[in-house]
């Protein structure tokens, strides 16, 4: 009975509004973003994870000789700044994808919470993000995750409608109930579709864990982590460890040991001879589901929560959304791209996640995300630009 | 005549209308020969803080720095060679000023040997910021006691209770007359919820005065009645409006075309009703299509206002701008076509007479002191939020009467200048000499 370990690391940066764009930028000022910021916090991930990582993640392939096998999902809006500010990144991406042992996957092309808002919209973005990887990657994606894992029976419907075979989601056990996420599902609402579960538990031991002196597992070898892989066998077939690719460098530094950890890793796994590394897709075609998934309510990976809250929920996220949602028809009517890819790029799920007002526990987390010193800014600067944005929509005859 | 007068603040560096009314006061009376020594504790990185915003703000067109300048000449400033490091604001609230004090510690890394006073005699008042606004004052009180033993001057005058104590101690010191200005009370500022220490500090300073200046007649009421203080003692001089300062704006390139623009101007604290002025705007919004609403300021109450914008859904007509610089101010007068002061309590109440400069209607709360000069405004009860949307529908939808509230504005404005108010404080002066 083989297991298969399945990576999949989400690779994201949101294009930032300029914090200073206040009321009486409205009107004269159309330029929303921080572009200095944009490009320099892009190009300090990029030497700190994305190119250590990538290397990494090469050398890996290459000395197990195809053997180890990870999956990428990277936002639309992140392979645009790689395109203006680090293309070099991006040739790193393609280099990895050029192996064969990495499978790229679909989301929407703008990281939105699209499909709680618009399915048009939904619908529009991915198919933005299936063109713009094939075009930079020559790579036709079949499986599909949503924005931070957001996933419920309506969601999964609809990405088995728009031809997917695979898709991830959070193995909470809200929907598990007393199920293992170890093994291959498929959802109540689209029994065609394959969906794959994130272990929580083992991926955020690497994810949220790993340089944490206060827990009790402190430190983390690559053997300590691989016998707990290990103590999978004979009751699972499946090991789910989706996580942010920040994780290598950007949120564990070098210096916690994060590197030496995922280098040795595979070898440790691969000590058990049951075990091997496929990506979402290969699992998929692998393993025959072992039962439906219920997900009547929307879960993700965010937060204790794993919920929505982390954008919705406080009346200002929910009032942002709203405006944000409700220009779009207008947006459309323009056919003007540039001022419709300038509204999209306002939808990034991240510019609701700044105004999250949960402070204790996840607080920590989502400011040392935030740009901004308190979710009340990040509102106002955000409807500050939406205001701007409708008054354009206004001046071109699209809103009365 | 020599007056020993202390302050709190003084433009640029303000945060409401204290600092306004030092201004334009201090300016008439040097006019008028007085010579001021001017107590103003130079606010340890407060004021850098602010200072850091306004001159962001300002930028090109720092058009009133150059008058201050040449106010500030004519007026000795002991801030000039007397540091007082103190975070001790007019306005702020206990609640308030724990945060404050963390802002301030933030900035006093950030900007460390920034602030060293080359050579001047200067007391640290708070090294520590210790967690007691009132052992603040009473430190203060320190340097009108030090100032009294060096200086010569025939007439103390005290701008507020934080300065209250340290004129009582100059007034032991020198024996000279004690003129305390009540620009407002804790009655004003909370209410029923009334911090007994302030309170106290404030009854103690006008027990202690000769002679006391309140800014409005319901100000005088009120220390009367809750104060329990001799009503002969009491003199009204009402605040002035300086006329010069005027933000040139042509409304024809405001960004929001054949749209209205109301303006809420003040902190946002419950002192100054921006919930009522909010309330409104949504029933204002939800029967008028042209209107947009500005709120602009800052102050405790922000974040729940934001929440509550949020929540009513109309963040596509009602901004919040945060704190502004005077530049930025007047640029809002300037921009819109209606002002609004919903105080809950308001000593006197500078900013309609500010907005009026701009030609503009005002409507003000009953419950404020200006509301005793002005007889061509609308005056609403500040609760009475369905009263103050209507008012505000009638004059945005009906041009005669936006006019017929505005048109004598100018004549209005005349009689109320800063000299008129600073030959009345000579008065008082000089019934002294």
């Amino acid at each position: 009975m083989s297991v298969s370990v399945c990576f999949y690391f989400q690779v994201h940066q949101p294009f930032r509004l300029r914090k200073d764009y206040n009321f009486f930028s409205i009107g004269p000022d159309h330029s929303y973003e921080d572009v200095n910021s944009n490009r320099s916090i892009l190009l300090k991930i990029a030497n700190k994870c994305y190119l250590p990582t990538n290397n990494l993640m090469l050398k890996l392939i290459n000395r197990h000789k195809g053997a180890f096998k990870i999956s990428y999902s990277i936002s639309g809006v992140i392979l645009e700044q790689f395109e203006l500010y680090a293309p070099h990144v991006l040739d790193s991406f393609k280099a990895l994808v050029d192996t064969g042992c990495v499978e790229l996957i679909n989301e929407t092309y703008y990281h939105s919470l699209s499909f709680l808002k618009s399915k048009d919209e939904f619908r529009e973005q991915v198919t933005a993000h299936k063109n713009k990887i094939r075009e930079l990657f020559g790579y036709n994606c079949t499986t599909f995750r949503n924005t931070e894992l957001i996933y419920n029976n309506e969601l999964a419907a609809e990405v088995e409608k728009m031809g997917y075979k695979t898709i991830l989601a959070e193995g909470i056990e809200r929907i598990l109930g007393w199920r293992s996420p170890n093994f291959v599902y498929y959802p109540a609402s689209a029994p065609k579709l394959k969906l794959l579960l994130k272990n929580y538990r083992l991926s955020d031991d690497i994810a949220f864990r790993f340089s944490n002196r206060g827990w009790h597992d402190f430190p983390l070898t690559a053997e300590k982590y691989a016998s707990w892989v290990h103590s999978i066998a004979g009751n699972g077939e499946v090991i789910g460890l989706f996580m942010d690719y920040e994780t290598f460098g950007e949120h564990q530094w070098e210096d916690t040991g994060i590197f030496n950890f995922m280098e040795a890793l595979p070898e440790k796994i691969f000590a058990h001879p049951d075990y091997r590394f496929q990506t979402p897709s290969e699992v998929a075609q692998t393993y025959p589901p072992v039962g439906p998934i219920d997900s009547v309510h929307y879960v993700s990976w965010a937060d204790i929560d794993r919920d929505l809250s982390a954008w919705l929920g406080n009346p200002m996220q929910d009032s942002a959304l709203e405006f944000a949602y409700s220009l779009e028809s207008a947006v459309k009517k323009t056919q003007d791209p540039a001022l419709i890819h300038t509204w999209r790029k306002l939808l990034t799920s991240d510019h609701y996640y700044y105004v999250c007002t949960k402070w204790f526990n996840d607080g920590d987390v989502h400011k040392y995300f935030n740009p901004y010193e308190n979710p009340y800014d990040a509102y106002m600067v955000y409807i500050n630009v939406l205001n701007d944005l409708k008054l354009t929509l206004k001046q071109r005859g699209v809103l009365p | 005549m020599r007056v020993l007068m202390f302050g709190w603040e003084f433009p640029p560096f303000i945060s409401g209308g204290l600092g306004t009314a030092c201004f334009g006061l201090t300016k008439q009376l040097a006019k008028r020969n007085v010579k001021i020594l001017f107590v103003l504790p130079k606010i340890k990185g407060a004021s850098q803080v602010e200072a850091a915003g306004d001159i962001t703000i300002i930028g090109g067109q720092n058009y009133l720095s150059n008058e201050i300048e040449e106010v500030k000449k004519k007026i000795s400033f002991f801030e000039k060679e007397f540091t007082v490091n103190s975070p001790l604001r007019p306005y702020i609230s206990y609640e308030s000023y724990k945060d404050y004090l963390e802002k301030i510690k933030e900035f006093e890394k950030e900007s460390n040997g920034l602030h060293s006073s080359k050579g001047n005699f200067s007391i640290d008042f708070s090294g520590d910021y210790g967690q007691d606004l009132l052992s603040e004052v009473a430190r203060f009180a320190l340097v009108g006691r030090y100032l009294a033993q060096r200086e010569s001057f025939d007439i103390i005058h005290a701008h507020d209770w934080m300065t209250f104590l340290a004129a009582i101690e100059a007034k032991k010191i020198s024996g000279k007359p004690l003129v305390i200005h009540v620009h407002a009370t804790e009655i004003d500022r909370c209410g029923e919820n009334c911090n007994s220490e302030v309170f106290n500090l404030e009854k103690h300073g006008m027990e202690n005065a000769d002679r006391i200046i309140a800014v409005s007649h319901r100000t005088k009421e009120i220390i009367i009645q809750y104060y329990q203080i001799d009503p002969n003692k009491i003199s009204v001089v009402h605040n002035g409006v300086d006329l010069d300062e005027i933000y040139q704006y042509d409304k024809t390139t405001r960004p929001f075309k054949n749209e209205k623009m109301v303006l809420y101007l003040g902190r946002i604290t419950m002192q100054k009703g921006p919930d009522y002025f909010l309330e409104a705007a949504h029933l204002v919004v939800k029967r008028v299509q042209n209107v947009r609403f500005v709120m602009a300021g800052s102050g405790d109450m922000t974040r729940r206002l934001i929440e509550r914008m949020a929540a009513l859904r109309i963040a596509d007509r009602f901004h919040f701008t945060g704190f502004l610089g005077k530049t930025d101010r007047e640029r809002l007068f300037a921009m819109s076509d209606l002002y609004v002061m919903p105080s809950v309590s308001e000593p006197f109440g500078i900013t309609p007479l500010e907005a009026m400069r701009y030609n503009i209607p005002v409507i003000i709360s009953k419950q404020s002191g200006v509301a005793e000069l002005l007889s061509n405004v609308i005056k609403v009860d500040f609760w009475d939020v369905n009263k103050l949307a209507s008012a505000i529908i009638n004059v945005l939808e009906r041009p005669q009467i936006a006019s017929s509230l505005s048109e004598h504005n100018n004549e209005i404005l005349q009689k109320m200048n800063w000299g008129v108010a600073a030959d009345k404080v000579i008065d008082v002066y000089n019934s002294y000499r």
